[in-house]
């Protein structure tokens, strides 16, 4: 290995991964390369094999295919597993896991045995004051509440600078309203102590506030490895697309290289689709496609009506009894009634298209 | 490389010691149940042809009328205390738990003493009528029924307990939808409520029944012929172990028979428990004279299985008994340090197979720790039987060996000493401990096993970091309770205690069996005052769940 390589090289490589427990395979042949200090998100529902990568990252899960490694040194095979505690990864857990008969200084100071008294009481004031519970050193884990216990245990996984560190569901166990302050809080934090982080998450909205990247997972299989964006936008398959954003898929047929026929008019494409003419295809319809235009020959029924404070969602059915959503700012827009026929039309730059 | 390698290894090697300590604490059960495949001697012909039915019979009415009393007792004080709200109800939670101090032999020997020919009772009705013996009916308490009511008196608290533990789980959401269905309080009691509780009902009863075909002690006293003295005489009587321990494993269906029940019932309560806490305006606010009902209910097994033996020993002792101090303290202190002794042993193998199990949870350390978890079920004299048969066995060939090659007397070595009745404590009392120690486990969540892990720590220091300050308080409990149980056993303590080695159970056992009543009072009440401390642990840890959960 020369000089240049490890600069180059991803701080986590995982190549062709596979995880079994007694026969039945919940990680599937997966890859994926974290550079130094992304932060990575594997998102998809619950039992599709996220968490499980994740605890196999960490070490507590031996491979039966693949690798793992990190900065070139090999971590995981088929046939060896590195100890969790020889891998310097760190771990938040989904139940948070603070010691309970250490105080908060104490527990963040865990991790850091080896470095003299000074030394860590330097770095448990520094990661205080990074989670802002400067004030909270001496208190035990039952003593606060379940936000700050949180942070705390992030704290005690950043305390001897991990290489990498990984969150497994952090914040699934909070309410909401917490959720949403302490998302940015956390990827501040981790910004701020300079790490690569993995995150685990079922949730699009936490997915997309904190990662750089995110790895759409179902059944074991990683669908697409990408920035939020171009999963939103260019989603890889048909999995991606239904599972991020609010949407539904409109049947069409290919009329011609650049457009599509549907129940809503011929779509068009600004370049070639790829389609071949007359074969039968899905076009993604997000939300924010439809939109209403009074003089519009396509009409959708309103079948289902929810109120949203600020907008109200309505799904609309087609002449061919296919669906998509539609939504209008309750403040500005009259409300639509169930039965309502409403003319539509659809607008977007491009087309996302799926073979049927 | 290396770590990994070491891991399995360790694994391997925990795994490998839970399995070698299941296979050895099962020992005298296998050699037991052996014995019937080793043909039937002369002896148990004559048994079965003359008192076998005995045993049978005994056996099962005992067996019935304490479940009839277990019952009645248990289950309204269970309801009263935690369905019921009423002036004193917090002192008789705790109260009604006492009489579990109080071993069946030593309220056996107390009652026989109060209500006997030549005690206070029969004294004062001679003196009050001028009547002389025989001329006014009394019962006799030295009978089966006396038998029943004994150990109904000490036993009841197992269905009090379970039962209440039941009626507190039940949420108030299911009987409050039932209300709104249109039943009654009363009929919701008795189409939800004592259904819903009936299999911890049961749980509880089959460990009432399971101590009551253990008990050696009081049968023994009464004179009935039952299994656990039927083997005790056909052992030492008759002087024929293949025999006693054939009538071992006939016992031993009775008590597989309760094992299955008391599983299968735990494994229906596990789906009606719930957390939810029953406000205070679900519970039943007692009028004054329902009150008062309620008062007698709970008082009377309190009185008769706890203050009044208690009250009475404590009297004996005082004023009539002749006591040996110098006797007394070699006593007591041949029962602490055995009692001490079996509790660690009992503790470590605990920690052993409890940690095994969490490391990796394998069918084969599951089976392991389920097999030695059915100790607590096995009566002291089948453990006995199992254990002396092999033990002189394999002393035999050790003086043979020795002798052989040394020409010394080794004498008994494992048979003869201290050992074997170790031995017989960890196969009896290792489920107590171990269920102890598993809760102290279970309540440390495995992530935080994972998490000290990922802060770089080793398995060995989790143990000794995050495991053994956490634990501290289960280890105390299991060694609390192992250490008073085995201060309490009385039939494998008798058969397997060496030669001249006598405990205090033993000595209160013998000093009764001589008529000396009184004289037994010292040992008995020092059995009853450290059997407290559990009752004690026990009520504060019902008092705290509850403070806990209100919080």
């Amino acid at each position: 290995m020369n000089a240049a390589e490890p600069i180059l090289a991803p701080l986590l490589n995982i190549s062709n991964v596979s995880v079994a427990y007694a026969n039945h395979t919940v990680v599937k042949d997966v890859s994926i390369d974290i550079k130094q200090g992304e932060i990575g998100c594997l998102l998809g529902p619950s039992g599709c094999g996220k968490s499980t990568l994740l605890r196999a990252i960490a070490g507590f899960e031996p491979l039966s295919q693949g690798s793992i490694s990190l900065l070139g040194k090999s971590l995981s095979n088929k046939d060896f597993t590195t100890a969790p505690e020889q891998r310097n990864i760190g771990m938040v857990f989904q139940d948070i896991a603070l010691f309970p008969h250490l105080n908060v200084a104490q527990n963040i100071a865990f991790g850091i045995q080896h470095l003299t008294k000074t030394e860590q009481r330097a770095r448990v004031k520094q990661l205080l004051d990074l989670i802002e519970l400067s004030h909270y050193a001496t208190l035990y884990p039952h003593q606060i509440s379940g936000g700050q216990q949180q942070r705390i245990a992030l704290a005690r996984a950043l305390a001897p600078k991990p290489k990498l560190l990984l969150l497994d569901e952090p914040f699934s166990g909070l309410d909401a309203k917490l959720r949403e302050t302490l998302v940015p809080q956390v990827k501040a934090i981790l910004k701020a102590e300079h790490v690569s982080a993995l995150i685990v998450s079922h949730d699009q909205g936490e997915a997309f506030a904190i990662a750089d990247k995110i790895a759409i997972m179902e059944n074991g299989k990683i669908h697409q490895w990408d920035s939020a964006f171009n999963s939103y936008h260019i989603p890889a398959t048909k999995f991606v697309a239904s599972f991020i954003g609010d949407s539904r898929f409109l049947p069409g047929i290919v009329s011609c290289e650049h457009c599509i026929d549907t129940q809503l008019g011929r779509l068009k494409n600004p370049f070639p689709h790829g389609f071949k003419e007359g074969s039968t295809v899905d076009v993604l319809v997000r939300l924010e496609n439809i939109i209403t235009q009074a003089d519009s020959a396509h009409f959708g029924k309103v079948v289902k009506k929810n109120f949203h404070g600020s907008y109200y969602k309505y799904e609309l059915s087609l002449a061919d009894n296919s669906t998509i959503l539609y939504s209008t700012n309750a403040k500005d827009t009259a409300e639509h009634q169930l039965g309502e026929n409403i003319p539509l039309k659809f607008c977007s730059e491009s087309l996302v298209i799926f073979a049927r | 490389m290396n770590a990994i390698l070491n891991r399995y290894k360790r694994i391997h090697w925990l795994s490998g010691i839970a399995l070698i300590i299941a296979l050895v604490l099962s020992l005298p059960i296998l050699v037991v149940t052996s014995s019937l495949f080793g043909g039937f001697g002369p002896t148990l012909a004559h048994l079965i042809d003359t008192v076998l039915s005995d045993y049978v019979i005994n056996s099962l009415l005992l067996l019935l009328g304490v479940s009839v009393g277990v019952l009645l007792i248990g289950v309204p004080t269970a309801w009263l205390t935690s369905v019921c709200e009423f002036k004193g109800k917090t002192l008789f939670t705790w109260a009604l738990l006492l009489p579990l101090a109080v071993p069946a032999y030593i309220v056996a020997y107390t009652y026989t003493g109060i209500l006997d020919y030549a005690g206070p009772v029969q004294n004062t009705i001679r003196e009050l009528s001028g009547l002389n013996y025989g001329e006014y009916y009394f019962f006799e308490v030295r009978s089966l029924g006396g038998a029943i009511t004994m150990l109904t008196l000490v036993l009841y608290p197992y269905v009090y307990l379970l039962a209440r533990a039941a009626f507190l789980e039940q949420s108030s959401n299911v009987l409050e939808v039932c209300r709104t269905l249109g039943y009654s309080r009363k009929q919701a009691f008795w189409r939800l409520s004592l259904p819903m509780a009936r299999p911890a009902i049961i749980a509880g009863l089959t460990l009432a029944l399971m101590e009551t075909l253990a008990d050696f002690g009081t049968v023994q006293y009464f004179g009935i012929s039952t299994f656990t003295t039927g083997i005790y005489r056909t052992f030492y009587g008759l002087g024929d172990p293949t025999a006693a321990s054939q009538l071992a494993s006939i016992l031993l269906t009775f008590v597989a028979f309760l094992i299955i029940l008391e599983r299968y019932s735990r494994r229906q309560h596990r789906y009606h428990s719930s957390s939810e806490q029953r406000p205070a305006s679900a519970l039943i606010q007692l009028s004054k004279k329902q009150s008062c009902w309620a008062w007698i209910v709970c008082l009377i097994p309190i009185c008769f299985g706890f203050l009044i033996p208690a009250s009475v020993l404590s009297y004996w002792s005082i004023t009539q008994a002749s006591f040996d101090g110098q006797q007394f303290i070699g006593l007591a202190w041949n029962s602490l340090y055995l009692a001490f002794s079996a509790a660690i042993v009992a503790v470590l193998l605990s920690l052993l197979l409890v940690y095994a199990k969490r490391i990796k949870s394998t069918a084969l350390v599951v089976s392991a720790n389920t097999v030695v978890g059915l100790g607590y079920a096995l009566p002291g004299t089948i453990i006995a039987i199992g254990i002396i048969i092999p033990l002189a066995w394999l002393d035999h060939r050790i003086i043979e060996f020795v002798d052989h090659y040394f020409k010394i007397d080794v004498g008994l070595v494992l048979s003869g000493s201290l050992f074997a009745l170790l031995f017989a404590y960890t196969v009896r009392f290792l489920a107590v401990s171990m269920g102890a120690v598993q809760t102290g486990f279970d309540k440390i969540k495995p992530n935080i096993d994972n998490s000290a892990r990922s802060l770089g720590h080793t398995n060995l220091q989790v143990i000794g970091k995050i495991h053994f300050p956490l634990m501290r308080g289960s280890m105390l409990t299991a060694l609390l309770i192992v250490f008073v149980d085995v201060l309490k056993e009385l039939p494998a303590t008798l058969i397997l205690r060496p030669f001249n080695f006598n405990t205090l159970a033993v000595h209160a056992y013998e000093l009764a069996s001589d008529e000396r009543l009184i004289d037994a009072a010292p040992a008995s009440i020092m059995i009853v005052a450290v059997g407290l401390l559990p009752v004690i642990l026990l009520s504060r840890s019902i008092s705290n769940s509850r403070a806990q959960k209100a919080l």
